[in-house]
């Protein structure tokens, strides 16, 4: 059944699954080194978003060779491998071609066991809804290529986006975690929007949990707020329900596309404590924001 | 009332050209842009900095004008 995972999953034995994977985009950042290691974040975090652990990893690289230096290529490439190392899966090759825009990223292969295999459709009424990482990623890539964002602000946005899943991923081991996903293009309200369907639930989230990068806020207010947040308003809009006193501006954080954003757990009320105190050293971001109902007419509803 | 012409611009142009026409022309602005994201961005731009915003839509072309 489809309820729109981001990865193919193949059981090889009883005991073991393969999560094959691929992403890839043009930068978002400046910096070459930055650039690759938020490509291979966003890459693998599809494994660890289905309760797996990434093995192998392959490059694919997009690049005009009249613009970009050798030095770029290879700071690019430095930056994957290294979120790849950490990881703790292998690089082993890849393929280039030429293109008009630089573009990034990785196909990546990674393994689970069949009984704890996760996807968005597990979620129950009860449940709890915690998400590993703050939102706002692309209303302050946008503020950044605008040169708005302050050092601060950039240095809060980088971080985020260089952080892999893995932590999540492993505080999740052993818990009662009923569904999980990862937040990317299609912003907080588009993957909720997915589980709630995928699961057969609605779900309700309280808008002064939501954990935020600081300026998304004030940004977003501004209209420093990129095209696909209007696309995803559009497309998931109709299904989300938001209090009158919820603002615009925190609307619009809600639909903003995330660029290797954080991990969307649906978990046991018994466990949700421990998950976050598991998630304390690698996600202090992570916090609680809502619960899992039983469905109604609006997939989500933020209060 | 001074125009600022964002067509073809994606944003954040439309909303950093208006913020600075805004600046040299304070009381009222006229601003076109093509795309439905540029029109909420200068919207969104405008009330946040206390104007009134009325749009007028022909075609492709959205017409914000900005009054206080």
């Amino acid at each position: 059944m489809d309820t729109s995972d981001d990865a193919a999953v193949y059981r090889l034995t009883e005991d073991m699954a393969l999560i094959q994977t691929v992403d890839f985009f043009p930068p978002m950042v400046d910096d070459p080194y930055t650039f690759g290691q938020i490509a291979a974040c966003n890459a693998l975090s599809d494994v660890y978003a289905m309760g797996g652990k990434p093995k192998l990893a392959m490059n694919l690289l997009c690049f005009p060779s009249a613009l970009l230096s050798p030095a770029h290529i290879q700071a690019i490439l430095a930056g994957g491998a290294d979120k790849v190392t950490e990881a703790g899966a292998l690089l082993c090759g890849g393929h280039t071609i030429e293109d008009k825009e630089p573009k990034y990223g990785l196909c990546v292969s990674g393994l689970v066991h069949p009984a704890h295999i996760l996807t968005n459709a597990g979620a129950r009424p009860g449940d709890i809804l915690i998400l590993t990482k703050p939102l706002g990623s692309g209303i302050l890539s946008t503020a950044a290529k605008a040169e708005l964002a302050s050092a601060e602000e950039y240095a809060a946005l980088i971080a985020c986006m260089t952080t892999l899943n893995a932590g999540g991923a492993a505080a999740m081991q052993g818990l009662s975690v009923h569904a999980c996903t990862d937040v990317t293009g299609f912003g907080l309200i588009g993957h909720a929007s997915e589980m709630a369907d995928g699961s057969g639930v609605s779900l309700k989230l309280r808008a002064a949990d939501l954990p935020l990068l600081p300026g998304a806020l004030s940004y977003a207010a501004m209209g420093i707020v990129p095209g696909g947040a209007y696309r995803n308003r559009e497309h998931f809009g109709d299904g989300a329900v938001f209090a009158q006193d919820v603002s615009l501006s925190l609307s619009d954080v809600c639909f903003d596309p995330q660029t290797s954003g954080g991990l969307l757990i649906s978990i046991a009320p018994d466990d949700a404590d421990k998950l976050m105190a598991a998630l304390e050293t690698a996600c202090p971001e992570a916090r609680v924001i809502g619960k899992v109902v039983p469905r109604e007419c609006a997939r989500i509803t933020v209060v | 009332m001074n125009t600022v012409d964002a067509l073809g611009r994606s944003c954040p142009e439309p909303v950093l050209l208006t913020r600075r026409a805004l600046s040299a022309s304070p009381d009222a602005l006229c601003v076109l842009v093509d795309n439905p994201a540029a029109k909420e961005n200068v919207t969104r731009l405008a009330m946040s900095m206390g104007y009134r915003v009325d749009v007028a839509q022909k075609d492709n072309v959205y017409t914000l004008e900005l009054t206080r």
